[in-house]
């Protein structure tokens, strides 16, 4: 297996390359740089750091003031307090607006781990993607993530970045282009597909293994931008493979699953079973136990998939 | 600073009051009290104080103002057509399906609004947004806020004093339309923000308490605080509600209600008078 590397590493990666070749671009943390990684940022560029300190309602407001002025700003902290806490200012200072800041928030999703339900964000997904004007990233390993802030910097209007906390390993080859609102089919299959996002991604491709021993092909789609969402390449699944299966560190309600549910339901009705946490927060213990716990696994998926399968009319 | 020019600058509060006192009989809807209230300081910023080119909106070198108490959204509809930001005529068609004028001010939709605010709380942020970027591109605008005394009730307003502070913003000074009431009833009753002097002052602001009807006090605080260094300002106006129309002022039910017709009538009959200098001002009938 290659080497695992967190979102959020890459993510602290990503900015630093992008200070150094836009002037404009601002970032912006609320007292956990370390943990966004929004530190590697501020030790290359301290004259474009701003830290708000634990104040993520003006982190928010801030960033809109710097946006009107031509600056790019990325603003970071946990997913949780940037989606939940300043909801509000991200739907009136920040979309309302259109404005052009980007909110890129770490630690989104029960891998988390020990720090407990309070932090580990199961919504922000859902919550952004109902916010006209705003575009959602999901990325699922490092260079999704290198691409997703490139795009972000370069779209004019609201981004939210969801990323991660723990490593994952890399689904795409060294050829990858990461282009926005355009999923992608990382392996092909004929009895049913796949469409992940984020850490799943590559539980996706190892279920799609799985079942391949067991003589089911599964379609791999990588959905790295949930809004606006590549109804293309999830309709053409759905016809050709007649059953769906969305999987996401996130509430089955509202997220991709929903996406995807809304998708099909207007356009090409098949079955589409949800993996994600089914309507509950988590807990606190190590992120490969909680993953288990809340059935975010390969062999869930395959349970999954074996279910859609077998409800095609 | 002459007489004649404060009289000219008073007399432009009173034509923007007349401005608010139509829009909301035509419309049928919005706040008046707190739009009364700010006339002056609003007339004294746009007519004197801003670096601001109508012809030329999006200057990165302008000075900005964002109104943080978005209710009042009449009194900078009035100065920005005044100004001559879009045709008064426009005036008219505040709160309307279609018009630019949404009930709260919308900066996609109406030149001149430098930020979309209404929701309480929001609008100091964004300043101390713009004065940072100021700081950073080193550009000598100036950043004006107006907060309402019931808005700073909003936890939001104390972390941008907090930020504002601590980045040494000296290019933002923020207005309090000090009038005492919110929808509920006088502030002291409904949640006391006070002392707001100290507060301000014990969160690194520097803090002037002037009566805000009185164009001198609001010039020569202006010219105050922009001379101070290494500290964000706070001028606390001193304002009463409703200020102008005698049944209005001081009565928390005009908070939020619109004139009728004949009350419309009663509140110019006392307003023009004060309309004297700079003529016209009645821009529809």
């Amino acid at each position: 297996m290659s080497k695992m590397v967190a979102t959020r590493e890459a993510y602290g990666k990503a900015l630093v390359e992008l200070g150094k070749s836009n002037s404009q671009v601002v970032v912006l943390d609320a007292d956990l740089s370390k943990s966004t990684k929004t530190a590697d940022f501020a030790a290359v560029f301290p004259e474009r750091f701003i830290n708000i300190g634990i104040a993520e309602q003006n982190l928010i407001g801030t960033a809109a003031g710097l946006a009107t002025t031509g600056k790019i700003p990325f603003a970071s902290t946990f997913a949780v307090f940037a989606t939940g806490r300043a909801f509000e200012q991200i739907r009136n200072s920040v979309a309302y607006t259109n404005l052009n800041v980007k909110i890129a928030a770490t630690h989104a999703g029960i891998t988390v781990g020990e720090d407990g339900g309070s932090h580990q964000s199961v919504e922000d997904i859902a919550i952004m993607r109902v916010l006209p004007n705003m575009t959602v990233f999901v990325p699922a390993d490092e260079a999704e993530t290198a691409g997703a802030i490139k795009a972000a910097a370069e779209i004019d209007g609201p981004v939210y970045i969801r990323l991660g906390r723990l490593g994952v390993p890399r689904v795409h080859g060294e050829d990858f282009r990461f282009s926005p609102g355009k999923g992608v089919v990382l392996r092909e299959g004929k009895d049913a597909a796949i469409v992940a996002a984020g850490i799943m991604v590559s539980m996706a491709l190892e279920a799609a293994d799985i079942l391949s021993g067991q003589g089911i092909e599964a379609r791999v789609i990588s959905m790295h931008t949930i809004k606006p969402l590549d109804e293309e390449i999830i309709l053409s699944a759905a016809r050709e493979t007649g059953a769906l299966v969305t999987a996401e560190e996130h509430s089955v309600i509202g997220g991709l699953g929903g996406a995807v549910c809304e998708a099909v339901g207007q356009s090409c009705p098949v079955p589409v079973k949800r993996v994600g946490l089914r309507d509950v927060f988590g807990e606190s213990g190590k992120p490969a136990d909680l993953l288990v716990k809340y059935g975010l696994t390969p062999e869930a998926i395959v349970i999954a998939v074996k279910e859609a399968i077998s409800l095609k009319s | 600073m002459d007489s004649k020019e404060i009289q000219e600058l008073s007399s432009r509060a009173y034509i923007i009051r007349t401005d608010i006192i139509r829009m909301l009989g035509t419309c049928g809807s919005g706040h008046p009290g707190g739009s009364l209230s700010a006339a002056d300081i609003v007339a004294a910023l746009y007519f004197k104080v801003m670096r601001i080119d109508p012809k030329n909106p999006k200057d990165p070198a302008r000075d900005r103002f964002v109104l943080s108490k978005g209710h009042a959204a009449p009194v900078l509809y009035a100065a920005l057509a005044q100004k001559g930001f879009f045709p008064a005529e426009e005036l008219a068609t505040l709160r309307s399906l279609g018009s630019r004028l949404q009930g709260h001010p919308d900066m996609k939709k109406l030149p001149g609004v430098e930020m979309s605010t209404g929701s309480l709380g929001q609008g100091l942020s964004a300043a101390s947004g713009m004065a940072l970027a100021g700081k950073m591109d080193k550009l000598d605008y100036r950043v004006y806020a107006l907060l309402g005394d019931g808005e700073i009730q909003e936890g939001q307003i104390w972390e941008a004093a907090m930020s504002s502070a601590h980045y040494k913003l000296d290019n933002l000074t923020a207005f309090l339309d000090h009038n005492g009431m919110q929808i509920d009833g006088p502030t002291t009753e409904v949640m006391s923000p006070e002392p707001v002097a100290d507060k301000w002052r014990a969160f690194g602001w520097d803090v002037q308490v002037i009566d805000g009807h009185s164009i001198k006090e609001i010039l020569e605080a202006v010219e105050k605080a922009k001379a101070i260094k290494g500290k964000p300002q706070m001028i606390i106006a001193e304002t009463v509600k409703g200020k102008g129309v005698s049944f209005m002022e001081n009565k928390v039910g005009w908070h939020g209600v619109a004139p009728k017709p004949d009350e419309v009538e009663d509140a110019l009959a006392q307003l023009v008078p004060y309309c004297f200098s700079a003529g016209g001002g009645v821009v529809y009938e």
